[in-house]
């Protein structure tokens, strides 16, 4: 078992999207993203495999960064940096 | 022992009626009392706002005496919450009046604060209020062809609503004669039509058979009424002749500057629905920050774990059920066919092809509603 990257400053805000449907993780994610500071990590806690992929592609789109995607029993840790906004 | 349920909508109004039976005995005794503490004497029945902005209803027919939906055995006291103080067991309404109790249930809903996007609330128009309604009921009524653009904010309640009404007006548009001089853009935050995958896939193949366009990853940046142009986080910009928006939501502005959660979603706990660190309060309907639906079902299910829960603890028992994520939502495809979906926090929702018989059980479900209140099994 791995942990999650250490971050600067720590995480400042965990989305918990587990067992989330609709809205599901992105849609959280999309809402805490916009709410945070530039420079704060946020941790995603997710256990829809689509997050794997549409999680980072939204980032991407928008320019925030993705630092890291890891499995652990099931749920997705997706770690990522407000960097912009 | 006084439990406070404070908002009159879904949430507060069956959980208020479920206690009535519940506690039937303790309240005949005196033991206990139920006070519901809202903000307007009136219930709105919010699904009908969409029928309004399509001219299909009419104001009138929105509104019941929010008294007479509640059990008798149930104290109404009509005032707006401005503080809640749950150290010293206290809210405070607008009134000055302050109200302690024993055990508070915060049902208040969400609104929508479209102010949020620059530009939204001056230029786009909107269906979750009565008066945004109206004013999209004129502006369809004179709209004779151009680009529509439907747009739609995080976070918001009712998730089926953006692709509602996309398949009304279109409908509407087909049976006015106008829809071959009408574009239909249909833009979502995320990566699909919809957040539930088979309701985004099934969404995907209606769209092509009706002709509707879409845009994807589309998070509304700002919006410039002067060139009549919606510019989206993802760097898309798109212009438009009509507009409809709907906006962020958040929660009671009480709840945020109380300090109980920020944007008023108040931390609950998943299961037991308690305010987290608080195992006297606990959270109803729209304004947890759980992530599930914003929606009336939802609102329904926890409304009766919570109900039981207080009458065990009211008994001097502790908590013996648990919320499991429930929701249930109602898509209505056509004027005349509709689809649902169902899903927990465990159990993804499946798939079910939109029927007449299913249009049949929503009209049901909503001819229903009023009565549903009473909150019966
Ligand atoms: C256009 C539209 C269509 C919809 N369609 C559907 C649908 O088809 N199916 C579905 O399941 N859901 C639908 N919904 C969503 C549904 O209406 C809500 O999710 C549901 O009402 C939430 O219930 P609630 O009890 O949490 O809050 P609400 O029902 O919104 O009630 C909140 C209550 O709190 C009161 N209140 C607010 N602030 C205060 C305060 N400070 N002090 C005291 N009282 C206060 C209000 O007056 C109100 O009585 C729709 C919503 C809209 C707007």
């Amino acid at each position: 078992m791995q942990d999650d990257p250490p971050v600067p400053g720590g995480v400042a805000v965990v989305v918990d999207a587990r067992g989330s449907h609709c809205p599901g993780a992105l849609m959280e994610l999309i809402v805490a993203l916009k709410h945070a500071r530039r420079g704060e990590f946020l941790l995603v806690l997710a256990d829809d495999p689509g997050s794997a992929r549409e999680i980072p592609e939204w980032l991407a789109k928008v320019g925030q960064r993705h630092v890291s995607t890891r499995s652990e029993q099931g749920v997705l840790h997706i770690m990522v940096e407000k960097t912009r906004g | 022992m006084r439990i406070m349920i404070v908002g009159a909508g879904i949430g507060g109004t069956i959980l208020a009626n479920r206690l009535a039976r519940l506690l039937a005995p303790e309240l005949q005794r005196g033991e206990v009392d139920v006070v519901v503490l809202s903000a307007s004497p009136r219930h709105l029945y919010q699904p009908g706002l969409l029928h309004l902005a399509l001219g299909q209803t009419t104001v009138d027919a929105l509104y019941r005496d929010q008294r007479t939906l509640l059990d008798p055995r149930i104290a109404l006291l009509i005032d707006e919450v401005v503080a809640f103080a749950p150290d010293s067991k206290q809210v405070r309404g607008a009134s000055g009046n302050a109200y302690s109790y024993d055990w508070l249930v915060i049902a208040t809903g969400s609104r929508v604060t479209p102010e949020e996007v620059p530009g939204l609330a001056e230029n786009a128009h909107g269906f979750y209020t009565e008066a945004a309604a109206l004013r999209l009921a004129q502006a369809l009524q004179a709209f004779d062809g151009g680009r529509v653009v439907v747009t739609t904010g995080v976070p918001h309640k009712c998730p089926m609503a953006p692709l509602e009404l996309t398949f009304l007006l279109q409908d509407l548009f087909v049976r006015r004669g106008i829809a071959p001089r009408v574009d239909l853009l249909y833009t979502y935050p995320i990566g699909r039509l919809h957040s539930i995958e088979a309701v985004a896939e099934w969404a995907r193949i209606e769209f092509a058979r009706r002709g509707i366009r879409s845009a994807t990853y589309f998070n509304i940046a700002a919006v410039d009424g002067a060139t009549r142009t919606v510019h989206s986080e993802e760097g898309l910009s798109v212009d438009y002749d009509l507009l409809i928006a709907i906006p962020p939501h958040r929660g009671a502005d009480a709840i945020e500057r109380s300090g109980l959660g920020p944007r008023g979603w108040v931390p609950t706990h998943r299961r037991l629905l308690t305010m987290q660190g608080r195992d006297d309060v606990f959270v109803l309907g729209d304004t947890t920050n759980l992530p599930v639906s914003k929606a009336g079902s939802t609102a329904r299910f926890q409304a009766e774990v919570i109900a039981a829960n207080l009458a065990s603890r009211v008994r001097g028992g502790g908590d013996t059920h648990g919320y499991d994520g429930k929701v249930l939502c109602f898509i209505e495809t056509s004027r005349d066919r509709a689809t649902y979906a169902a899903f927990n926090y465990a159990e993804p929702p499946r798939p079910h092809a939109p029927s007449r018989a299913m249009h049949m059980a929503k009209t049901f479900y909503h001819r229903l509603y009023w009565s549903s209140l009473r909150g019966f099994p």
